[in-house]
């Protein structure tokens, strides 16, 4: 198993949150002090190249208008890391190309990424969260097609090596593309996509590209994971190997399972803080009817307004511990959902300081991570379906909207 | 009175025209809150009208068709909804939004139109680039687009009485009207240099307690149109044909004759 550390770049230095409606889209950024915010950038920045001194790979992402994630153009972050960085993959997941106008400039930055970077890059494609329907100014409806055409012109600018091509699409037309540089890696770098419900993984899977999810816990796992898995199936007839699919969470590793708790209580701040709106949760055409209606009633829309730690960690949410511990969690959620070769470790968040990321880093870069590649190495289709069938579903009460965001 | 629905196939796209009343012809175009023939003022309209009225393509229910990219899509349905029904000296009503489609129809053809009257009309964009016309309704809280489009909150619809199914309408409204009006956010750049194209006598009803679509807006508006008038229908917001039916009908009915 490859582990992507991962943080979102918060600035967390906010008022209390009765002080504001939404920590996304309309929180004024006289809130944002740029001092701070270059300190913040520096740590982050820091804390990337710490994990691949411990081995980890790297993964950034970006949102807009939001003290969640001050990363507004990941290029930018992944271009640094690119050159400081010398042997981690650079995973970006992702490029919201269905709110970006111009998808031959995504090629373009992702093509000097890879080059700059010798071939490191993992290129992400993503629909984007519904909160970034107005930070982009481009509607949420039919973002899965513009998403997707988005992608086909990337993936020919990519690709094609003799001079420019024609393309008029339906949202965006381009007619001499002839990208400089062309991608370090041939034919191009691996590409993943973040998927939700069953049908948004069945294109992901016929091409051969990474599925991730996001929040996705013991209760939507399966379905999921299997809807990729039987697209997969179905387009190679074999079955999907298990560097196909990649698992996000919440990991705090601790030297006690006192201090483990401590740390993760702190990466809880990704959670806890997101206060936001139901309007800006569910812009018109971004949800389909039926979860719309759940945001309307208001039994969603917003997040539990106090996540608990326990509670998140039997949801598969957070894998928090000393080592054994963490290595046990994952393996659970692991066999429950029939496997994954990519986890992606959100490491920090919140007020978690540098010294507390990286001591939990350097556990688990010493301790669970050679467990977890031996546990992959021995991956075997059929015996994970066994161990898969023998464990029954576990019984979660519903949370409204939570992780609806994600929902594609 | 009850509605007698019509379902057309135009373009390849399913289409239902309520129809009711008898008298000249009526074309009446609704809103983002979707179909309103079935209202009072609609009812008080019949005893003088034949109503034509199309529910837009992904209101109420109906499927939104997926080749439509905007309002102009609409536009031509409807000029050629207006030629399959042999409309002859229609009137043409339009509120909010469908007051953005009557005007689109009159600068394109207005063979079949007589007169014409815009409700609350969006369609232009009257302040400068910085200036925040309409407020922005997707991204705007209910109780904040209730204060801003009702004279009397009081006679809004209250979701919390709706059933699931009324709401996956309402959701669906919104889709569409996201589709007809993201961006240009519910304007069209290119209307306002078209407007001189309607000759035919044209009335603004405007509710003077709008505040999501001011008077203000109603009166630039009315001003790009020759010889337009415009009428405020006070104790009334953004629906005056809900909150001042009797005013609204009387306003109409007197425009229509003379």
């Amino acid at each position: 198993m490859q582990t992507w550390f991962f943080t979102e770049d918060a600035y967390p230095y906010l008022p209390d949150p009765s002080a504001y409606e939404s920590i996304r889209v309309n929180l004024p950024n006289r809130n944002y002090d740029p001092a701070k915010g270059a300190d913040l950038y520096h740590q982050y920045l820091d804390m990337w190249l710490a994990a691949e001194g411990n081995g980890l790979e790297i993964m950034v992402n970006e949102h807009h208008q939001t003290a969640t994630c001050v990363v507004p153009a990941a290029p930018l972050m992944l271009a640094i890391l690119a050159r400081q960085s010398k042997t981690a993959r650079l995973l970006i997941l992702g490029n919201p190309i269905a709110n970006r106008n111009q998808p031959v400039r995504v090629a373009e930055e992702m093509a000097m990424i890879d080059v700059i970077s010798r071939g490191r890059l993992e290129c992400g494609f993503v629909r984007s969260v519904p909160w970034e329907a107005s930070a982009a100014n481009i509607t949420a409806l039919r973002g899965v097609d513009r998403m997707w055409e988005a992608h086909d012109l990337i993936i020919k600018a990519f690709t094609t090596h003799d001079g420019p091509f024609n393309f008029e699409g339906r949202y965006y037309r381009h007619r001499q593309v002839n990208i400089w540089p062309r991608p370090f890696q041939q034919p191009h770098p691996p590409v993943w996509v973040t998927i939700g419900s069953g049908p948004s993984g069945v294109p992901v899977a016929q091409r051969n590209y990474i599925g991730a999810v996001f929040l996705a816990g013991y209760q939507k796992v399966r379905g999921i994971f299997d809807g990729y898995r039987d697209a997969y199936a179905a387009k190679f007839a074999k079955p999907a190997p298990i560097n196909r699919l990649a698992y996000a969470a919440l990991i705090y590793v601790g030297d006690t399972p006192k201090l483990a708790r401590e740390g993760a209580e702190k990466i809880l701040w990704y959670m806890q803080s997101n206060k936001v709106t139901p309007h800006h949760s569910n812009p018109p055409g971004y949800h389909p009817l039926d979860v719309a209606v759940q945001f309307m009633k208001g039994q969603a829309g917003i997040l539990p307004a106090a996540p608990q730690l326990d509670d998140q960690m039997a949801r598969g949410n957070v894998f928090a511990g000393t080592p054994d511990q963490v290595y046990e969690q994952i393996k659970s959620l692991y066999e429950y959902s029939g496997g994954f070769g990519h986890l992606i470790m959100m490491g920090q968040a919140g007020f978690l300081t540098m010294p507390e990321t990286l001591r939990s880093m350097e556990l688990f870069s010493k301790e669970v991570a050679p467990r977890l590649k031996a546990l992959t190495a021995s991956y075997d289709h059929g015996r994970a379906r066994e161990i898969r069938a023998a464990l029954p579903e576990k019984p979660l009460t519903q949370l409204g909207s939570f992780g609806l965001e994600f929902t594609r | 009175m009850a509605e007698t629905p019509m379902k057309l196939t135009l373009q390849g796209i399913d289409l239902e025209v309520r129809r009711k009343g008898r008298g000249p012809a009526l074309l009446m175009l609704h809103g983002g809150g979707g179909p309103i023939s079935h209202l009072p003022f609609a009812d008080r309209l019949a005893e003088q009208f034949e109503i034509f009225a199309p529910v837009h393509p992904g209101f109420d229910g109906s499927r939104l068709p997926e080749r439509f990219d905007d309002l102009e899509d609409l536009v031509y349905l409807y000029l050629d909804l207006m030629d399959h029904l042999q409309l002859d000296r229609a009137v043409v009503l339009g509120t909010s939004i469908g007051g953005w489609l009557a005007a689109e129809l009159a600068v394109r053809n207005l063979q079949r139109i007589s007169k014409l009257i815009l409700v609350n009309a969006v369609g232009i964009k009257p302040g400068g680039r910085d200036e925040r016309d309409i407020a922005d309704v997707f991204a705007t809280s209910h109780a904040e687009l209730t204060r801003l489009t009702w004279h009397n909150p009081a006679l809004a619809p209250d979701p919390s009485q709706f059933t699931d199914a009324q709401l996956k309408i309402v959701a669906g409204n919104r889709v569409a009207l996201s589709l007809y009006g993201w961006d240009p956010y519910l304007h069209n750049p290119r209307l306002r240099y078209r407007l001189h194209r309607i000759t035919v006598p044209t009335l603004f009803l405007w509710g003077a307690s709008d505040k999501l679509v001011t008077p203000a807006y109603g009166k630039a508006y009315c001003n790009m149109i020759p010889g337009a008038k415009m009428i405020a229908i006070d104790q009334a917001g953004h629906s005056p044909h809900v909150e001042q039916p009797d005013v609204f009908v009387k306003h109409v009915t007197h425009f229509a004759a003379a």
